[in-house]
């Protein structure tokens, strides 16, 4: 998997939780979940969880802190996939 | 155990605490009742001279008990060892979809039944229905929140 597909994936993910919609124009690596898309911590766990299924992997607590931006989002799902 | 000791950690008292008896919990889901006061300050105002029950009240007291007192025992049974008895549980609601089927009169009790659909990261998402004493169902829908101690 592509890391363009990856994060096409994780943006089809987040945009049903997506408050700020002009967020979603220029997605890339620096998105943030919080400030760029206005996504609150409540549907941030169902953007977790949305992914866990998509890609089929589990995601502890130590990465769900460390996953601000789409780019550590994308790299937190490769390292896991890999394994 | 006691399951009416959870009922002292809820961050609620009256006239907004809608919890009287916890009578089943386990780590995927609890059962509780409430019996609304005839005199409870929102029969005054809903509906003029006719009192129902206000929905928003039902999905109040399905939250109360489905969703927090659940919570709190989830919490509290995670960090036995490593927290105060007495400590509160920080809460906020994050999302509610809810039915309604019948309407719930002044004195009624009702019970409430939930089931986990997940706790994780904090969240805690569960579907709920609500009885009446004759086991009619009142309501029903999914309740979410953010819940730590």
């Amino acid at each position: 998997m592509t890391d363009k597909t990856i994060l096409e994936k994780i943006k089809a993910i987040v945009t049903p939780y997506v408050q700020r919609k002009e967020g979603l124009d220029d997605f890339n690596d620096q998105t943030d979940f919080l400030t760029d898309l206005k996504i609150n911590s409540a549907n941030l766990v169902d953007v977790i969880l949305d992914v866990e299924d998509e890609f089929n992997i589990e995601i502890d607590n130590t990465s769900m802190e460390g996953m601000l931006t789409a780019g550590d989002a994308k790299r937190i799902i490769l390292a896991k996939i890999e394994n | 155990m006691n399951y009416n000791s959870i009922i002292s950690t809820l961050p609620y008292t009256k006239p907004f605490l809608f919890v009287d008896e916890i009578s089943y919990i386990d780590k995927e889901g609890c059962t509780g009742t409430y019996t609304f006061p005839e005199d409870s300050y929102f029969y005054k105002g809903h509906f003029k001279d006719k009192p129902v029950t206000p929905g928003v009240i039902l999905t109040e007291c399905m939250a109360q008990i489905g969703l927090v007192c659940l919570g709190s025992f989830l919490l509290k049974s995670m960090e036995q060892d490593q927290i105060d008895p007495g400590e509160e549980i920080q809460i906020a609601l994050s999302s509610t979809q809810m039915d309604f089927y019948i309407p719930v009169y002044p004195g009624e009790k009702v019970k409430v039944i939930s089931r986990k659909e997940y706790f994780r990261f904090n969240k805690l998402k569960c579907s709920v229905e609500m009885f009446n004493k004759n086991d009619e169902l009142v309501c029903r829908g999914t309740i979410a929140g953010m819940m730590k101690i």
